[in-house]
């Protein structure tokens, strides 16, 4: 059954046509993968599902309901997480606190509950903390004991990645859409990221739509990939199917290119 | 430019070592001196020299118009004097005569261009412009001597300055802050004079006064002498053996801590107590005023502290609380008195500041960064404007205002004077303490730091920003709004004027000086910024020249505030903190693993 629908998605900004007539659909529990080259409107897609930019026309259903005209803050609510292209933490909150607000969707307290600290607020309090612990120790090593209070800006930009998805995963989604999630990685960050892209499906059940530019990535977890040129999409299909269509490699290498190779 | 000196300077050894670094730029000596003459020929123009010149600060030799005018070349003299910064990899250069040398240097700039400024005026009657430039001025600048043997003694003076400001940089490290510290609290006691003196009354020690200050004012030599070996012996003392209080309090088990913190409790309570009470009316009444102003600066620092939102019309919530209070307390109220007590309107009123700050919230919901502050800087105005507006004459009293407002009281007990005042003042202010540290560590409270930190992601992140946006602005108002309460009902009257523009800047100023987003530092900068104005009431005139050089100062060299919250100095250190971004996971992971009682530091 598809979590998220798309029929007929249409954005422009100006005269620019950013998304012109989008149709796709991720069903429950796949990992699909959008690719396109630069400025094929990929971002401004997740950025429309996410609520960040209004939809100018067409519909986006998630879980049955429609997205149009909510808050981006009702959308994550509704149980869609997601991760930005160029990591956006809250560098001055510590490791946890930067987990713990993505729970702010999921708790109740208030002003009153928190200046008298109300039994129910503490408790909440701390679950909230044990909750983010727990997520934080889903990467190992890398994010748990001291690193905790530290503030997000020290850490490393593969642990800056890594506490994006830890932020994603605390809000209790559904659905994660993930921007370029191994962009700026070096191999070995990019091979065990790979890995824990599925493990994300395979032990939290999540449903994951990610950009990606790194084609082993792409290869290596995705069930289904979408390319999209010019905010069209252009091929659908598995890794195999896209990867030959000519189409997708003229969109990459120009149409001399094609020709020449044929 | 270091060349260039080097030339003039061969007195220097042979440098073996190529990787020494230059010594101290005589030329630039001489600029810094020409900077000197101008900021000391116009604190003489604007009459701070002239007008100081009657407060006597160690009698009789100094009085706080020459401290303020010597400090110019001596501080020119020390920046000039100081060593270059060094580069990596080399030595520095050893310090001695030139640095001396190139202090003086200063101070004979200083010297020579507040020479032209005192012929001038002593030649030319330019009172028509700087009215300060008077023969008063003169006769201060040349010590009450001839024109020819004042200017020479002048110059002098400053080129001595200024060589004691370049030796400064000399003194061995283990000398200089001491020394300093020692000039420092002389200097500072000898201007809280009436502070002290006031203290010392109250506590029934009028002989200790009399060793210490002169009865025609001013500290004495003898108690000079006294206060600076004490500091001195105290700061090497405290130098050697720093006092690791946190760390000793952190080292005890959870029941001893418990205790110690019921003694702070009880010992602060009991301070709180006897405050007013030895300090007397006076006193009182600029502590009062602090209070005042802390209670506002505690409500600002949710706003812009905690939830980021550049609020320069705070001062409308202060006044919303103030005529609220006058209208359902006095009987002098125009319209509508239903003549409550105090503590009876006071929950209308924190609801009335509520609903204000709702209303000025709402409208600014989709607004970030300057467009908030100065769209919140004309409603600040606007509340002023609308009481003291006809349209609302009959309700506020325009420019008449309320007057009668009845004091509150306790119980049995009467609040009627500044002493007794002080105490429902800091009940609030302890209240709103607690609330923002409450809020600080709550669900609400990271909201708003996420918010401040990044909307766009925040909002993403399931944060609502609509609900923490207005209750940061509700928060905010209702602190404000107490202490508009208290205000009125303290002064016993409210005027429009009372709640103009420059209370949304002093609060702002408040908390950017002490530190934002730390409590301690916000009570800090209250006392800075608005009690030491009225204690010394010589350099009330000059506030807000003060304020503005303060600020700059702080800009430039502490931005983090004097009390900073942790988090605002990594913040505003970040460059410095945060070159570990470009570390592998590997590197970083062996970096850290073996200091992991003290994780930042690797980063250095």
């Amino acid at each position: 059954m598809a979590l998220l629908e798309i029929h007929d998605l249409k954005k422009t900004f100006g005269g620019l046509k950013a998304i012109e007539g989008l149709d796709l659909h991720v069903d429950e529990g796949e990992i699909v993968s959008i690719i396109g080259p630069n400025g094929a409107g990929k971002t401004t897609l997740f950025n429309l599902i996410s609520g960040l930019f209004p939809v100018d026309e067409g519909e986006i259903l998630f879980d049955g309901r429609t997205l149009k005209g909510l808050f981006p803050n009702d959308i994550t609510e509704l149980g869609l997480a997601r991760t930005f292209q160029n990591v956006r933490l809250f560098p001055n909150m510590t490791v946890l606190e930067n987990v713990m607000v993505a729970r702010h969707c999921r708790t109740r307290s208030g002003i009153f509950s928190s200046i008298f600290r109300t039994r129910r607020f503490r408790q909440e309090e701390a679950e909230t903390k044990a909750k983010a612990e727990e997520i934080l120790g889903f990467f190992g090593s890398r994010l748990v004991g001291y690193r905790f209070d530290q503030p997000a800006f020290v850490l490393s930009y593969a642990n800056r990645r890594r506490l994006e998805i830890a932020r994603a995963m605390a809000t209790d989604p559904k659905m994660i859409l993930l921007d370029e999630p191994t962009a700026g990685m070096n191999p070995r960050e990019t091979v065990e990221l790979t890995e824990l892209i599925g493990k994300l499906r395979d032990d939290h059940g999540f449903t994951i739509c990610m950009i990606e530019h790194d084609m082993q990535v792409v290869r290596g977890v995705s069930d289904r990939v979408i390319c999209l040129d010019y905010g069209r999409k252009i091929a659908e299909g598995t890794y195999q199917e896209v990867a030959t269509n000519e189409q997708v490699i003229e969109a990459y290498l120009g149409r001399k290119a094609t020709e020449a190779a044929s | 430019m270091a060349q260039a000196t080097e030339a003039t300077a061969p007195a220097k050894p042979g440098d073996a070592s190529p990787s020494m670094a230059a010594g101290v730029d005589l030329a630039k000596a001489a600029r810094l001196g020409l900077i000197g003459g101008a900021t000391a020929s116009f604190l003489s123009a604007i009459g701070m020299v002239t007008s100081f010149d009657s407060r006597m600060l160690i009698d009789p030799y100094i009085t706080l118009g020459y401290a303020v005018l010597f400090l110019v070349p001596f501080a020119f003299g020390y920046l000039a004097g100081r060593p270059p910064i060094l580069l990596e990899g080399q030595l520095p250069a050893p310090v001695g005569l030139r640095n001396v040398t190139a202090g003086a240097i200063a101070g004979l700039g200083t010297g020579l261009l507040l020479a032209v400024t005192v012929l001038i005026a002593a030649n030319f009657d330019l009172r028509a412009v700087f009215v300060n430039l008077s023969p008063a001025m003169v006769e201060t600048l040349t010590f009450g001597q001839s024109l020819g043997v004042g200017i020479a003694l002048l110059i002098a003076g400053c080129i001595v300055f200024g060589a004691l400001g370049g030796a400064v940089n000399v003194i061995s490290s283990r000398w200089r802050a001491p020394i300093m510290t020692g000039l420092l609290w002389v200097f500072t006691l000898a201007l809280l004079e009436d502070l002290l003196s006031q203290l010392f009354r109250g506590l029934n020690l009028d002989s200790l006064i009399r060793v210490f200050y002169a009865p025609g004012g001013g500290m004495t030599a003898l108690g000079a002498a006294i206060i600076f070996v004490i500091v001195l012996a105290l700061a090497m003392w405290l130098k050697r053996r720093p006092p690791q209080v946190r760390q000793k309090f952190e080292a005890l088990n959870k029941s001893e801590r418990q205790r110690w913190v019921a003694i702070g409790i009880g010992l602060t309570a009991v301070l709180l107590y006897l405050i007013p009470i030895v300090m007397g009316g006076f006193m009182s009444e600029i502590l009062d005023l602090v209070g005042i102003y802390l209670l506002m600066a505690l409500g600002l620092n949710i706003v812009v502290g905690f939830a980021g939102l550049l609020d320069l019309g705070y001062v409308a919530f202060f006044a919303v609380g103030a005529y609220m209070t006058a209208v359902l307390t006095s009987p002098g109220s125009p319209a509508f008195a239903p003549e409550l007590t105090f503590w009876a309107a006071l929950p209308f009123v924190v609801l009335a500041a509520a609903v204000a700050g709702l209303f000025v919230g709402t409208p600014v919901l989709r607004m970030r960064g300057d467009y908030l502050a100065i769209v919140t800087l004309g409603f600040g105005e606007i509340a002023r404007i609308l009481f003291l507006s006809d349209w609302f004459k009959p309700v506020f009293g325009g420019a008449q205002g309320i007057t009668q407002i009845p004091t509150p009281s306790i119980g049995p007990f009467e609040i009627n004077n500044p002493q007794t005042f002080f105490y429902p003042i800091m009940f609030m202010v302890i209240i709103a303490a607690y609330i923002s540290w409450a809020l600080s560590r709550s669900r609400i409270g990271r909201a708003w730091n996420a918010m401040r930190e990044d909307e766009t992601v925040a909002e993403a992140l399931g944060v609502n920003i609509v609900t923490a946006k207005l209750s940061a602005f509700v928060v905010g108002a209702a602190l404000a709004s107490f202490a508009g309460a208290l205000f009125a009902s303290k002064v016993g009257a409210v005027f429009p004027n009372s709640f103009s523009i420059v209370v949304s800047i002093i609060v702002l100023v408040i908390i950017i000086v002490g530190g934002m987003g730390n409590l301690a530092g916000v009570a800090v900068g209250a006392l800075v910024i608005v009690g030491l104005p009225q204690l010394l009431r010589e350099f009330d005139e000059y506030r807000f020249l003060l304020y503005g050089a303060l600020l700059i100062f702080m800009m430039l060299n502490k931005p983090e505030g004097l009390i900073p919250s942790r988090r605002r100095v990594a913040e505003l250190h970040q460059e410095e903190m945060g070159q570990d971004a470009w570390m592998g996971p590997e590197q970083q992971e062996q970096t850290t693993v073996d200091s992991t009682a003290s994780p930042v530091t690797t980063t250095s």
